[in-house]
């Protein structure tokens, strides 16, 4: 019964879909076939990871003299970085993205951020998600901005891996959530197809809920096919494992598999590095960096036409504090990832670690805006106008734009 | 957290039992229609409880209302009262609490020990739960609903988030506190409150306000900060288009230099973590919004307040709000300038205003039953007060809170979170709301047996619809309660 309903469900939504009108309502549109394929997956590291602890600018003797503890050491030498370019190098517990930065679709863009002065998180991580530093009062996020811009007549849709609606992807367009983890794969009592089909019935009207239901439920039944399979590919119904390789090989296959969800989001937390650092980064690298790695492999021939973004809202103190950690500090190193990314490079100009070189004598300078490293990614992989990029991002003037789509 | 409620149903007898007292003092309104007390109870509070129809018919609206409108006249729940006088969230001074719980300083330029963090970590998570656990209580079980209603209104309309910082957690209880207290009160006394609430002056920087040539300014305190003074105006008090420009923020970003805090005490009347440097004050005159005010440090600020809540601007302003909130998203223009008139009249009156707005003929308007969509907020609440939860898991409903996107006090923004349909309805919305309502109703999410829906039905009153009736009737009986909760009609308030 329920899979009748599953095929059902996945007919409909090649045939009709539901699209936002204004705020209010919802609305049934035929929809020819996505001519877009083009996708934006953004990672984002809450607590504010040390860019200089993950890519490391290990020619430089002013890291190793501003952290006698906690500086990672040089390519070769006992637990060194591996190497990208001569200049920097890789924390070692991401060596699962090294085969992407050889095969040229890992690139990074150094001492880049927000322009604000702020070292609250609360207010950082506010600013990098409306996309407006320095404003309080923005409501909306910029990825919602940006999903409201993508070209008409397509069925664009934003999906959000996480428990909390993210500030990233709030706003006027409707969003998809799951739960990460085990939590994900809990059926909630509305899968049950008797409690299913009594919702439908109660919900079967034109009106303003009913259509919300309607939607709701159809993202549903999607997810579930998805979970019914992934379910048969673990061990003997073995629970899923609880991390985020394993959220990211979902969100991929959901792409993947529905062909109008054209935004990820992930938010990943923990990263505020205050006390043993490198423990804490390696225990969070690990699991990162095979995400990463299961996610280029599961979006499979879609990772052609995906990047992939790793954002985080400030970077850390170019010294090391007292319990071998780092405190909030200014610039940090962007992460770009996808087939169509020109990698094997680090990008953006670098200011240099001397102590006249640093933002307020403490933290790597920013030369690049974290908004003139995305502006590429929407104008010539999303391909939104200048106008629409001044809707994602309004206020801001772009100065110039790391080349890494070429 | 576990709350033991014992006796709690003798205790929702006795509180019956005081209406009916109550009620035999009042003439009953013989013939108020079912659908008008639901409404009014839907309205003044968030939502029935088993008995609260009967109640208020019996007792009458107008005696409800007036009832509500004097939360001091209706005895507080024993079992809550007792509970909450031990949380020093709620207990505790602003200095108290950050002398306690706030992070730990250097001891002889030594950092504190890891251990200790931890512990002040916890103890500061402890303080915020137990805010957020009050707060969720209360709307589920005092008896002043209307207070609580309220609560929700000005808290939102002054908001203040609580994760800018540990200030913001360890004060969130005691800021609330004001807020209550002055929820039915006068508003330039409510205003003053907040105002002087070391929550909001973090929340919105003005401790960092500094006049520039001061001899106070230096270090963090390095120059104007507008963040306050701009929002006072815009969302506080006059509107955004309350006709104030941009030298009107200037002006009273420099008369509120120096107006800050003192976590820790020592200086101020090392309570209320508020404190006034004068070192750090423009001590030049000023004109704002059209009136010279002389230099006199903290009475500008006063002078400023009073300025602010006696304007017109500031009448129409909150009683498009409070239109909005209690009558529809849209709300009609002459009962907001009905409220305008009564703010004016009253000089900000509050209970006077909602009275106002509570005998209106818009409000009685059967076009505006049932029109506002709840929040997340107010859902979850009035499933817990239909379905008579005895031990509400608030720690776990904060959770579902959380799931909804609207986590108690985790609105970023300072204009606090949105009443209306288009904020919050979408099809994320709508599978969680009905889950959770399911998990409700068949027991699962706090233990119990299944709700009844004979019970329900009789809760929530005559407000379904002919087609909802037919759909739940010709389900099958163990889906009943469920599809109660989930009804359209009980998306809506």
């Amino acid at each position: 019964m329920k899979r009748r309903k599953l095929l059902q469900y996945a007919g409909l939504l090649t045939a009709a879909s539901l699209i936002p009108i204004g705020m209010n309502g919802w609305a049934f549109r035929s929809v020819a076939q996505t001519n877009n394929p083009k996708r934006l997956i953004v990672i984002f590291l809450r607590g504010g990871v040390d860019g200089l602890n993950v890519v490391v600018p290990h020619q430089e003797a002013d890291y190793y003299e501003a952290r006698p503890s906690i500086a990672l050491p040089k390519p070769g030498e006992k637990d060194g970085v591996l190497d990208l370019d001569g200049q920097f190098g890789l924390n070692p517990a991401l060596k699962d993205i090294m085969p992407l930065w050889k095969q040229g679709s890992l690139a990074f863009v150094h001492a880049c951020g927000s322009p604000d002065f702020t070292r609250s998180h609360f207010d950082a991580q506010d600013y990098m998600e409306t996309g407006t530093p320095g404003v309080k009062k923005t409501q909306d996020g910029w990825m919602n901005r940006l999903l409201a811009v993508l070209p008409q007549g397509e069925i664009t849709q934003a999906i959000n891996l996480g428990d909390t609606p993210p500030r990233i992807l709030m706003g006027k367009m409707p969003v998809t959530q799951l739960a990460t983890g085990k939590k994900g794969t809990v059926p909630l009592p509305l899968d049950q197809p008797q409690i299913n089909e009594a919702f439908d019935r109660l919900y079967s009207g034109n009106d303003p809920v009913s259509l919300a239901y309607q939607e709701g439920d159809q993202a549903r039944q999607i997810l579930l096919a998805d979970l019914t399979s992934e379910m048969k590919e673990a061990n003997k119904g073995d629970p899923l494992p609880d991390n985020f390789a394993s959220d990211a090989r979902r969100l991929a296959k959901l792409m993947v598999g529905d062909a109008r969800t054209q935004l990820g989001f992930i938010g990943l937390g923990g990263w505020d590095s205050h006390v043993n650092e490198n423990a804490l980064l390696t225990r969070l690298l690990l699991p990162l960096g095979e995400g990463l790695a299961a996610l280029a492999q599961e979006l499979g021939p879609l990772y052609s036409d995906t990047v992939i973004m790793v954002i985080s809202e400030f970077g850390r103190t170019v010294g090391e504090n007292g319990n071998n950690g780092t405190d909030h500090g200014h610039g940090n190193v962007m992460w770009v990832l996808g087939g169509g990314i020109r990698g094997t490079q680090v990008y953006g100009a670098w200011p240099g670690l001397a102590e006249s070189q640093l933002y307020e004598s403490r933290d790597l300078a920013i030369t690049t805006d974290f908004r003139d490293a995305i502006a590429p990614v929407l104008t010539q992989h999303l391909q939104i106008s200048p106008a629409q990029l001044s809707q994602v991002f309004p206020g801001y003037t772009f100065q110039t734009s790391p080349n890494f789509l070429g | 957290m576990k709350l033991k409620i014992k006796h709690w149903l003798s205790l929702v007898l006795i509180g019956v039992i005081f209406w009916l007292g109550l009620l035999s003092l009042r003439p009953a309104t013989s013939l108020a229609e079912e659908t008008e007390v639901l409404h009014v109870i839907n309205r003044l509070s968030f939502g029935p409880r088993p008995g609260d129809i009967e109640m208020v018919k019996s007792q009458g609206i107008d005696a409800y209302i007036q009832a509500q409108l004097a939360p001091d006249s209706i005895p507080e729940l024993p079992q809550l009262t007792q509970e909450l006088s031990k949380w020093e969230a709620l207990q505790l001074t602003p200095v108290e609490l950050f002398t306690k719980y706030g992070p730990l300083e250097k001891k002889n330029g030594q950092e504190p020990s890891l251990e200790a963090q931890k512990k002040q970590q916890q103890e500061m998570t402890r303080i915020r739960q137990e805010a957020v656990n009050a707060r969720l209580w209360r709307a589920i079980a005092s008896g002043r609903q209307l207070q609580e209603v309220m609560v929700d209104f000005w808290f939102n309309h002054f908001n203040v988030a609580l994760f800018k910082g540990p200030q913001t957690q360890l004060w969130m209880g005691n800021y609330e506190e004001q807020i209550r207290k002055h929820s039915l009160g006068n508003f330039r006394e409510l205003l003053g409150a907040t105002a002087h609430h070391p929550s909001m002056l973090f929340y919105l920087d003005n401790w960092r306000n500094t006049a520039p040539d001061s001899p106070g300014a230096k270090g963090q305190f390095q120059g104007l900060n507008e963040n306050y003074a701009r929002e006072l105006m815009e969302l506080h008090t006059l509107g955004v288009d309350g006709g104030y420009t941009q030298e009107d923020v200037i002006e009273l970003a420099r008369i509120l230099t120096g107006w800050g805090i003192a976590p820790r005490g020592g200086k101020g009347d090392g309570k209320s973590g508020f404190y006034f440097d004068e070192q750090r004050h423009d001590f030049g005159d000023k004109v704002f919004l059209g009136t010279t005010i002389q230099a006199s440090g903290m009475a500008e600020v006063e002078q400023a307040l009073d300025i602010l809540a006696a304007h017109p601007h500031t009448a129409h302003f909150i009683s498009y709000k409070l239109a909005q909130y209690f009558v529809a998203d849209e709300p009609p223009a002459s009962l907001v300038d009905a409220l305008a008139q009564s703010f004016q009249d009253t000089n900000g009156d509050i209970r006077a205003v909602m009275e106002t707005l509570f005998t209106s003929q818009e409000f009685s308007d059967p076009q505006y039953y049932n029109n506002k969509f709840k929040t997340p907020y107010q859902y979850v609440i009035s499933v817990m007060r239909v379905s008579d939860t005895k031990q509400p898991k608030l720690a776990r409903l904060n959770g579902i809170l959380i799931q909804m996107g609207m986590p108690t006090y985790g609105c970023i923004t300072p204009d606090g979170y949105k009443n209306t349909q288009a904020a919050w309805l979408n099809p994320d919305a709508m599978l969680r709301r009905l889950s959770f309502g399911t998990a409700i109703a068949n027991g699962s999410w706090d233990k119990r047996q299944p709700l009844d829906p004979a019970q329900l039905s009789k809760t929530l009153g005559n407000k379904f619809s002919g087609e909802t009736k037919q759909v739940i009737e010709t389900s099958p009986p163990n889906l009943q309660a469920g599809l109660l909760l989930g009804t359209k009609e009980m998306m809506y308030r």
